[in-house]
């Protein structure tokens, strides 16, 4: 028999804010707390696998800026986002690019690319 | 000095002075943009993070993206820009002397101008923070500025003073580049900024919320070594007894915004004490015939949605205000912000403006829920609409829709907010 | 480390060591100004209220009341060989109930003995409300001083030290004396790096100054510093002609309201005895005391447009007076003690300096090519717009704001950084050009200014500090600290 595991959701769906409290008895879940399915869903996914944009900065080599805006193309796990910005501290991107670039391809193997948030040109 | 005429002079190439541009040159007018950066895009170059364009492109965007897109259409429509150049001063003639190393001084004689200055950033000083005065306090803005554009670190252990959004986003943005936000302290007893950001940028790091706390003062002779901070009553005053020290060696202050008009105010444009911005028609018209406003200049915004979709309004009423078309509000009437409204804009509206659905923008004074928004008008209620949030760090945004039965009465309107069940009171 | 013998160390880069600085220069003397922190203006000078007193205030016989007394007349010639902002706008005294008529009674009688000119107690409340039409309606009468005027210390304090420095004076910086050794020939100070010979030691180092003259046995005096808080308001934000002082305290002058050169407003300073000698810190307590007292000079006082608050600590000496005097230890003078009216002092006590090194039997000859007058870079700000588009033609970087508030351009900044006495940081900045000094408050410039120094400078910007070492703004560049992790795991 499965041990029921609770957390505690903040839904960031709408103001309401509800603070759900989720638990998982074997495959199933149990979400109270909510009022809406959206709210319901979000709760569900957030337990099992949350996951999250990663927005940050590359530095970049010979550009009119130091570094270049970018993100995840699709939301990465959570619990990766610091190993994500400790190898990306480390790589130098060269001028120009383009808006939606990819800069750096699956990041650590997790299925999302890096792309360029903006253009930016050579100096 | 070299003089340049124009039909629209836009002063500020951010969102707003973007999207007023486009507009105004769609409608056929001959725009130029002013900017003193050295590119188009103000500040959502910084804001690198997303959650931007979600009512326009019903995507989720970064501000650079969201930036670049309008940026994008301001080259296709080739729409000439002055960069590096810094305006100095505007006159009620509408003519504009501007400054930059290549041009030396301009003047530029415009039909129209649209102000679309943004705002600049409360100051530790402003909101009386006592202490010592080290190097290490920074509002939220320009430490965001240093970390993503010029890519250095203003510290290492922050405090952030104020819950709002850009005070949150900068509390992730720090951890994420390996900083340790000790904690964020909000004056109110409720967070000012968005809920998604509480959980994404404070709970999903542990990173204490401190409501009800302000900071009483900034400990360090050079650089700052930590902060005290207390609790407040309903009143702000700090309460004895309650203080705590944090040890930190940076402050970041995200206390609020200020509508930069020193410009508007020089030309004689009346100015709104409760929103800070120019006092504005349902045309987005100053009390200058033929100067508009728009985006953060004109009021505070949260989403650069409604700030792209307000420039896209001046750039259209400024360009129909060239062509002749733009009628004079013969009688005006007041917009006022009436129970648990803290303002109002448009702040007058023309009397035939009836005809047409109107935009408002509004901010509750204290949050509520459940409430309708009132329109009242010779004592009579003309519209309302029912919304489940009034909180003041959402703007309330209320489409009038188009009155005609009214427009025979016409008098001021009030604008209340009012719990449902209590309306009509 | 130089064999080379001073004539006179001056110990102290604020206002009166830098007065007497200028003043020796004029002579053919080898002198130096020794200063503990990064650059001049940087102690008690640097809160000083900027009035230059009429000088009724003071007690008739004290050293006070001569040199103030002395001191102002000499403000018209040297602000305008320095090019240093200066007006004589005037002081009022304001009174608000009848027995307060009766104090302005009493400080006009001193201001008689002291023998200030063109005083005169105005009860015509009409007319003081036409003169200044802020002031509170419950006045009953002001002492009207057209004397009294207002400076900005720290253009003062920078002028005088720059003309100093081009007509021969050196200047140490981020040298904190911490000892003094009489050899039989010279006394040699001792900082935390260097040693420097001198025969004359003039020891204007402010709160320090009795520690200083401990260090050569003389323990006849104690410093207590006393602190004053101020709040700075916009500018214009009310319309005020003369600088407003209440009924003076036992210990001070009061909560003053004033104005200066570029027309901000200030309230203060309140008077606080402390015992910290770096403690500078402004309060709760301090500042709700200062719009208090403001308040009753200015019923409307319009606090919310507050820019800048700071706090600075007043030189008290044990008989409340200064002491300008050579003392036992021969070619040591104390030059301590000095407070309200301080500024206004400044330039009568470098005066009387020479007199005194003259008594002392120093040769004094003239220098023939020393040089009074220092210019100054344009100011973009106060320019019109035609002279503005020439100075951009002559040099582009005038064509590059910074501050945006203040209208401070490139050009500016980068002559602040270069010229005599150069600027090495962000206050040595702000305080040669007023960059940072607006309603933003560095907000939107900081950032440039970093990396201009950084540029000029030729160091990196983790270098570059607000006010000397320790307090730099730049921990690293962005990524750094993930670095340093990855390479600690």
């Amino acid at each position: 028999m499965a041990k029921p595991e609770t957390k505690i959701i903040t839904c960031i769906g709408c103001p309401s804010g509800c603070e759900m409290t989720v638990t998982k008895i074997g495959d199933t879940f149990q979400v109270e707390g909510n009022q809406c399915k959206r709210g319901e869903k979000y709760a569900i996914e957030e337990f099992t696998a949350p996951k999250r944009i990663l927005t940050t900065t590359l530095q970049v080599k010979n550009g009119v800026l130091p570094l270049i805006p970018v993100r995840t193309d699709k939301p990465i796990p959570k619990e990766r986002l610091f190993d994500c910005m400790k190898y990306l501290s480390s790589i130098i991107v060269p001028a120009p690019i383009k808006m939606g670039q990819v800069l750096v391809k699956n990041v650590l193997g997790l299925n999302a690319n890096i792309i360029a948030s903006r253009d930016l040109g050579e100096k | 000095m070299k003089e340049i005429k124009v039909d629209i002079a836009v002063v500020g190439g951010g969102p707003a002075g973007l999207a007023a541009a486009i507009a105004a040159r769609e409608q056929g007018a001959d725009v130029l943009i002013i900017e003193r950066d050295f590119e188009l895009g103000g500040i959502l170059h910084q804001c690198i993070h997303n959650g931007f364009g979600l009512h326009i492109f019903k995507e989720e965007l970064t501000g650079p993206e969201f930036a670049q897109r309008y940026i994008n259409r301001v080259n296709e429509l080739k729409i000439p820009a002055k960069l590096d150049t810094m305006v100095i001063s505007i006159s009620p003639e509408k003519e504009i002397i501007a400054v930059n190393k290549i041009d030396g001084l301009l003047r530029i004689k415009a039909g129209a101008i649209i102000l679309a200055m943004g705002c600049r950033e409360r100051t530790r000083h402003n909101i009386l923070v006592p202490g010592s005065r080290p190097a290490g306090i920074y509002p939220a803005g320009l430490a965001q500025r240093l970390v993503n554009i010029e890519g250095f670190m203003p510290g290492k252990r922050f405090v952030i003073l104020g819950s709002g959004d850009i005070g949150m986003i900068m509390a992730r943005r720090l951890t994420w580049e390996g900083a340790k936000v000790e904690a964020v302290v909000e004056i109110q007893p409720y967070p000012s900024g968005l809920i998604r950001n509480q959980v994404q940028c404070l709970k999903d790091y542990n990173i204490p919320l401190i409501l009800e706390h302000t900071v009483v003062q900034v400990h360090g002779h050079q650089r700052v070594e930590g902060v005290t901070i207390a609790k407040v009553d309903e009143k702000w005053r700090p309460i004895p007894g309650t203080e705590r020290f944090i040890e930190c060696d940076t402050l970041l202050l995200s206390v609020g915004l200020i509508p930069e008009n020193e410009l508007s105010k020089a030309a004689g444009i009346e100015i709104d004490p409760k929103t800070k911005g120019p006092i504005v028609t349902n045309f987005l018209e100053t009390s200058i015939p033929g100067i508009f406003a728009c985006g953060n200049v004109l009021q505070v915004h949260d989403l650069v949605d409604n700030v792209a979709l307000e420039g896209t309004r001046a750039g259209e009423m400024a360009a129909t205000y060239i062509s002749r078309k733009l009628e004079v509000a013969e009688s005006k009437i007041s917009c006022l912000p009436g129970t648990n409204v803290g303002y109002v804009v448009p702040q007058f509206i023309s009397s035939r403006a009836f005809s047409d659905k109107i935009t408002f923008f509004m901010r509750a004074k204290k949050p509520q829920r459940n409430v309708y928004v009132e329109f009242i008008m010779n004592n009579q209620q003309i519209y309302r609409k029912f919304t489940k949030f009034a909180l003041p760090s959402e703007m309330i945004k209320v489409n009038l829709p188009p009155l005609k039965d009214f427009a025979e009465k016409i008098s001021d309107i009030t604008i209340n907010i009012i719990p449902k069940g209590e309306e009509g009171q | 480390m130089t064999e080379e013998i001073f004539d006179c160390c001056i110990i102290g880069a604020g206002v009166v060591g830098c007065a007497i600085a200028r003043r020796l220069a004029q002579f053919q003397l080898k002198t130096a100004v020794i200063e503990k922190g990064p650059d001049v203006c940087c102690g008690t000078s640097k809160a000083n209220s900027g009035i230059v007193h009429a000088g009724y205030a003071a007690q008739p016989g004290t050293l006070k009341a001569k040199f103030n007394a002395a001191g102002n007349p000499l403000f018209d010639q040297v602000c305008h060989e320095l090019s240093v902002p200066f007006a004589r706008i005037g002081t009022f005294v304001v009174a608000i109930t009848d027995d307060g008529i009766k104090v302005l009674e009493k400080l006009y009688q001193r201001g008689q003995e002291n023998k200030i000119p063109k005083l005169q107690i105005i009860t015509d409340t009409q007319k003081i409300r036409q003169m200044e039409p802020s002031l509170t309606p419950n006045v009953t009468g002001v002492l009207y001083a057209p004397t009294g005027g207002i400076v900005s210390p720290y253009d003062l304090t920078i002028g005088l030290a720059e003309n100093a420095y081009v007509n021969g004076v050196q200047f140490f910086f981020n040298s904190e004396v911490v000892g003094i050794d009489i050899k039989e020939r010279y006394k040699v100070i001792q900082t935390r790096s260097k040693e420097i010979k001198t025969h004359f030691i003039l020891n204007a180092a402010g709160v320090h100054a009795d520690e200083i003259s401990r260090m050569v046995g003389l323990d006849y005096f104690t410093i207590t510093p006393r602190k004053g808080e101020y709040i700075l308001l916009d500018k214009k934000c009310i319309e005020l002609n003369h600088v407003l002082f209440p009924i003076p305290t036992p210990i001070s002058k009061g909560i003053v309201v004033s104005i200066t050169m570029e027309g901000h407003i200030f309230l203060g300073p309140n008077a606080e005895t402390i015992e910290d000698k770096e403690d500078k810190s402004t309060t709760t307590e301090g500042l709700n005391e200062i719009i208090e007292g403001a308040r009753k000079l200015v019923p409307d006082i319009p606090v919310n447009e507050a820019i800048v608050t700071y706090a600075g600590l007043r030189a008290v000496s044990d008989n409340n007076d200064f002491i300008i005097e050579p003392t036992k230890v021969e070619g040591f003078i104390n030059v301590a003690g000095i407070q309200s009216p301080g500024l206004t002092a400044s330039l009568a006590i470098a005066e009387y300096i020479v007199e005194l090194l003259e008594n002392l039997g120093v040769k004094l000859s003239v220098k023939p090519n020393f040089n009074p007058i220092r210019e100054i870079p344009p100011r973009f700000a106060t320019l019109s717009n035609e002279e503005r588009h020439q100075l951009i033609l002559r040099n582009p970087d005038y064509g590059h704001i910074i501050c945006r508030c203040e209208y401070v351009t490139e050009a500016e900044i980068k002559a602040a950084i270069h010229r005599p006495l150069g600027a090495t940081t962000l206050d040595g900045v702000k305080f040669r050009t007023r960059a940072q000094m607006g309603r933003c408050h560095g907000g939107f410039c900081t950032n440039r200014i970093l990396e201009i120094l950084s540029r000029e400078l030729q160091v990196p910007i983790e270098q570059i500090s607000k006010k000397g070492p320790k307090s730099e703004l730049i921990v690293g560049k962005t990524k750094d600290l993930w670095r340093i992790t990855v390479e600690g795991n």
